[in-house]
This record gives structure tokens, C-alpha cells and sequence, in this order.
């Protein structure tokens, strides 16, 4: 299982702030998990449409599609920061 | 070393930075910082990560610069026009590394702490959106 995060306005228009979800078999990447969230329904197809612009954390790192999940991790979705 | 903060309460801009210089010999220079609210807002964060976020960014500060202290306290919460939100201070024996750290710390934090900006306006509230502008002052310092 890993835990996935959603902020901001991306949490607001998924409608969730959090989940556990289990991974699915073989190395799983932050590109892997978002081929299944993609494919949940159009919310979240459009959510993390090609060209939609977000930012991905695992365990507090930034990170991109290509660093490997593994069970335990915590993965964060957010859109682009906007501190300071 | 340095030093980071987040929190909802206000901060003494004056008595912060008196404290990264107070008793020193060694300083020579102290450059700062002061982010001003000009739009009500909320400002949501990602706790766990916010904190480890600011403190990476001034440790590369110090790898890349010669520095003394590093201060970064960042607000989050409901905050008013006129408001601070975030201060930063850097300490060196000159000034050319203290200015540049300074500006650095910054330009990193408006893009890699998550921190986002939920502007409150008369027509309801929205989501600020990230200005390309930061990108491109965050790439100069590759």
C-alpha cells in the first residue's frame, strides 16, 4: 500500500484529500500510478490530462514520473507552488 | 546553520535578524528579506514536507555560498493586506554572499516549497496561479 495526497486545487477537484492504494505488481513508478489514476474516471482523466500542469512529491521529495514507488511510500500531488 | 519556521502567528522582523547578529564578530553582512500580503488570503501547505523543503533549500544556499546563518520563517493560515508572510535572513563576512543567498533562498522557495495561495476576493475566493516568471528567476541559479 501507499499513501497518495492531493493539495490545493487539486485536492478540491478530485474531491479528496487522501488514500491508501495498493500498488499494483512489478516496479511501480510515479508514472505507473498515474496510468491507473488516470483511468478511475473523467475527473480524474482530466485532472492529470497530458499538457494539465502538477507537481509530484514522494515521501516530502520532490520527484517525476520516472522515481520508483515502493509499499510505505507517501506520494503527494500538487499543482505548481505559490509561496513567499 | 540554518534556521526554519512555519507557523501561523505574525513575527518582529527587527528582533529575528537582531538575533542572527547579536553577540557576533564574525558577521559583516546581513541581508534580508520581507514578504508583504497585498490580497486576503489563505495559504495551505503540505506539513510534512514543508518544513524538510526549507531547510534543503538553505543548506544549498550554504554549499554554494559562504555563510554564517540562514533564516527562513514562512506564514501560513488566513492572512490580511499589509501582513508579513515570509521573512529571510542571511549572515556572511561579506556582502556579495549574503545578497546573493538571500535572493536564491527565495527564488527556490516560490518553486519547491509547497506552499499555495488561496486568494479571497468580493466575487469569492480562488486558487493563485504559479507565474512563469518565478520558473525562469529559479533556472538562473543552475
Amino acid at each position: 500500500m501507499v499513501t497518495l495526497l492531493y493539495f490545493a486545487s487539486l485536492r478540491e477537484s478530485l474531491g479528496m484529500s487522501r488514500e491508501q492504494l495498493a500498488l499494483p505488481s512489478g516496479n511501480a513508478t510515479v508514472s505507473s500510478l498515474i496510468d491507473e489514476l488516470r483511468s478511475r474516471d473523467s475527473r480524474w482523466t482530466e485532472a492529470f490530462a497530458p499538457g494539465k500542469t502538477w507537481r509530484v512529491a514522494v515521501n516530502q521529495q520532490m520527484a517525476t514520473l520516472a522515481t520508483p514507488v515502493k509499499p510505505g511510500d507517501e506520494v503527494a500531488f500538487f499543482p505548481p507552488v505559490t509561496g513567499g | 546553520m540554518p534556521t526554519v519556521r512555519v507557523q501561523t502567528e505574525d513575527f518582529d522582523t527587527g528582533r529575528e535578524l537582531d538575533a542572527l547578529t547579536r553577540g557576533r564578530t564574525n558577521v559583516g553582512a546581513l541581508a534580508s528579506f520581507t514578504g508583504l500580503v497585498r490580497d486576503a488570503m489563505t495559504l495551505e501547505h503540505y506539513p510534512a514536507m514543508t518544513q524538510k523543503a526549507l531547510e534543503d533549500i538553505c543548506a544549498q544556499a550554504h554549499s554554494r555560498w559562504d555563510l554564517i546563518d540562514t533564516l527562513v520563517i514562512h506564514r501560513v493560515g488566513a492572512l490580511q493586506p499589509g501582513d508579513r508572510i515570509v521573512l529571510v535572513g542571511v549572515t556572511s563576512a561579506h556582502r556579495g554572499d549574503a545578497f546573493a543567498a538571500c535572493e536564491f533562498i527565495m527564488d527556490y522557495l516560490k518553486t519547491r516549497a509547497p506552499f499555495w495561495k488561496r486568494e479571497d476576493t468580493p466575487e469569492g475566493s480562488r486558487w493563485v496561479e504559479a507565474r512563469e516568471g518565478d520558473d525562469a528567476a529559479a533556472q538562473r541559479w543552475k
